[in-house]
């Protein structure tokens, strides 16, 4: 068995090798941009609170911890228990979800991917547009679909929002070409307006996009001064080598 | 009260002479300092290629550094390893700046180390009586190439799963023994847990070893035979009348001041990447190693780190798979041969015949462009242009005794130019 998945794992590895052929890159559709800015708190906390009501059953942040994200989007310990801890973990503990994933597996046929890295991996853009892609699709087990990841497994999580829509196909001349999605149509209108379901997808992809690297602003602050540090101490090497070099012809 | 700081500073002073003379009676300290600092004569003429080699020393000891430091938190097992970066990154105090050290050190040095070898290519840093230099030399590029391999596996990042499962099957394209051997390495069928705990060992301990020991034994090689510099000229032989050479100035104050500026020019770039693009756009941290390995799936497209993909765009190129590794095996040992395989007596370019210039301009184009086409799938036009830039990285190597012998070179001065 373990030489068969070895076998499999090395072919994989060469055909992967020697053909490597960008899976998909015929259809890549164009991503909006996200347009969210990390240093807006106020859509962090919105996105916060959207991801522990309508991600965090399903998906964990297992490498996210609360305090420190309490810490980061300027809420107190009290807010933080209030508002984002639903469960009965502590503000020390990291955000896990109780479903196991067997459960997971056995109801989605996949085991919802941790969601602390997902920014990093896949961009912004990509979850901005993901949420804002679910479309009505009867052949499909949870009822929806997704033009940013075909076939996806998630349900539309967010519909009362966002409302329910039904793709709308132009069927060109040809045969045999595929048809083109030329938009979408109500079917059901959300809670929300068109703009207003952006912010909240765009809430969201800036908290991801926060949690996959928290301490992205201390950085960059930090970095001005080491390199300010830097060009001062700069400024007195030169001078040391001037002077040192001074008397050589 | 001047009387009285003068008495103490003096009596410091003849303290500490008083240590060293007791350490030199049993350590040649003073006489150590002396030949490789203070009167080991440079010359005066260096540029700024010069420098690189001063880099890579101090990328080393940042990734030592770092590298120890990130031990502390990091754990070398597939259950907990990714878990453990991201640890690092999150919860460790400052964590998340040794790492990021570590991780754009990498790039780093691999920028210095080429930069570094470009400059002997140009000044002829291999020649007579520099040969051992070279060959410890390439020692060490082949010892930074197994480190950095090896510590690529250790984020256990997919892109770190599947980059080491491509390499290490390349050993599979050794007849009748590869099999077996690309399973030795990995100690398992597939890589696993077990490659994981063996290539921690082989990144923390083994190569850092060697590493940090042939670094030492190229510094005492260069020192015993000299540096050369940008006019290819052997300092050593005009010397005054104090047998000091003419053109040479001592290493300490003089090089090391110089060395400190451009250390600082260099830490001022490296802290641009680490403070403000540590992941470079995804060529120095790659964004499908933000996802944890799973053998199960492969990343969308699988290339190794940048460092690597003039060598892999080589292998690409041939569609034999054996054929294909030996020639990326002997893309990277051909340069340990220049000086046998460069039969110019002139050492640096700038009296060289523009034949050798145009040479070495193909041959930097065509690594920058192997490097580029690595990068890409090899659909449409990139597989012909590996193979294009494949030939003329061999034909500078290969023809190298046929184009330098006949040289027209121009008259080499005495004394260094300025």
């Amino acid at each position: 068995m373990r030489r068969k998945v070895a076998a499999a794992a090395a072919a994989a590895a060469f055909a992967a090798l020697t053909t490597l052929v960008a899976f998909g890159a015929g259809e890549e559709i164009e991503l909006a941009p996200a347009n969210t800015n990390i240093k807006n708190t106020a859509s962090l906390q919105r996105g916060a609170k959207y991801f522990v009501n309508y991600c965090l059953g399903c998906h964990s942040a297992q490498y996210v911890r609360y305090n420190k994200l309490a810490e980061g989007l300027l809420l107190t310990e009290d807010q933080l228990i209030d508002s984002l801890i639903f469960s009965d973990q502590q503000p020390f503990d990291t955000m896990t979800n109780a479903m196991r994933n067997e459960d997971a597996e056995r109801w989605f046929g996949i085991d919802p991917p941790d969601l602390s890295l997902i920014a990093r991996a896949r961009g912004v853009d990509y979850i901005y547009n993901f949420l804002r892609g679910f479309y009505v699709d009867e052949s499909s087990a949870t009822g929806a679909n997704n033009i940013v990841l075909p076939n996806t497994a998630m349900p539309h999580v967010l519909w009362e929002l966002q409302g329910l829509r039904r793709p709308i196909y132009e069927h060109s001349e040809g045969e045999a070409a595929a048809p083109v999605l030329t938009g979408f149509e109500v079917v059901r209108p959300g809670l929300l307006s068109e703009a207003e379901y952006d912010q909240v997808a765009r809430d969201i992809s800036n908290f991801l996009d926060y949690i996959g690297e928290p301490m992205q602003l201390e950085r960059r602050s930090l970095g001005i001064k080491v390199i300010g540090f830097l060009l001062v101490f700069l400024l007195i090497a030169w001078m040391l080598k001037k002077e040192i070099w001074k008397d050589v012809a | 009260m001047a009387t009285r700081d003068r008495d103490v500073f003096d009596s410091l002073g003849n303290g500490l002479s008083a240590l060293g003379g007791w350490i030199d009676q049993r350590f040649p300290m003073t006489k150590l300092v002396k030949e490789h600092a203070t009167e080991y004569y440079a010359a005066k003429n260096f540029n700024v290629w010069y420098g690189f080699g001063v880099l890579a020393l101090v990328v080393l000891v940042i990734q030592l550094l770092t590298g120890i430091w990130l031990t502390m938190n990091y754990k070398p097992s597939a259950e907990g390893a990714f878990a453990s970066v991201e640890y690092i990154m999150r919860d460790v105090d400052w964590g998340w700046l040794i790492r990021y050290m570590h991780s754009t050190g990498a790039s780093a040095f691999f920028i210095v180390v080429y930069l570094h070898m470009f400059r002997g290519l140009m000044y002829g840093s291999y020649k007579k009586p520099r040969e051992l230099v070279w060959l410890i030399g390439m020692g060490i590029y082949l010892l930074l190439m197994a480190e950095a391999f090896f510590g690529y596996l250790l984020p256990w990042g997919n892109m770190s799963y599947w980059g080491a499962q491509v390499i290490v099957s390349l050993f599979g394209a050794i007849p009748v023994v590869g099999e077996g051997l690309a399973e030795w390495i990995r100690g398992d069928y597939y890589i696993s847990d077990i490659t994981l705990n063996r290539f921690f060992a082989f990144h923390v301990i083994a190569v850092p070893l060697m590493l940090v020991l042939l670094v030492v034994v190229h510094i005492m090689a260069l020192h015993e035979v000299g540096s050369l510099n940008p006019d290819g000229i052997e300092i050593k032989e005009q010397k005054g009348p104090d047998g000091k050479p003419l053109d040479g100035v001592p290493f300490h104050p003089y090089h090391t001041a110089k060395d400190l500026v451009i250390i600082i020019v260099f830490l001022i770039a490296f802290a641009g990447v680490v403070f403000f693009a540590p992941e470079m756009g995804g060529y120095f941290l790659e964004h499908a190693n933000f996802e944890p390995a799973d053998p199960l799936q492969t990343p969308e497209h699988i290339a190794p780190v940048w460092y690597f993909t003039p060598f892999y765009a080589i292998l690409r190129a041939v569609p034999d798979k054996l054929l294909g590794v030996t020639l990326m095996g002997l893309a990277v040992l051909l340069p340990a041969l220049l000086p046998w395989l460069d039969r110019c007596r002139v050492k640096s370019i700038r009296y060289r015949s523009w034949v050798y210039k145009v040479a070495l301009g193909v041959f930097a184009a065509s690594f920058l462009a192997l490097g580029y086409v690595g990068l890409q799938p090899a659909t449409g036009i990139y597989p012909m242009l590996s193979r294009v830039f494949t030939v003329l990285y061999f034909a500078f190597f290969l023809l190298m005794p046929f184009y330098t012998r006949y040289e027209k070179t121009k008259p080499v001065p005495t004394r260094v130019t300025q």
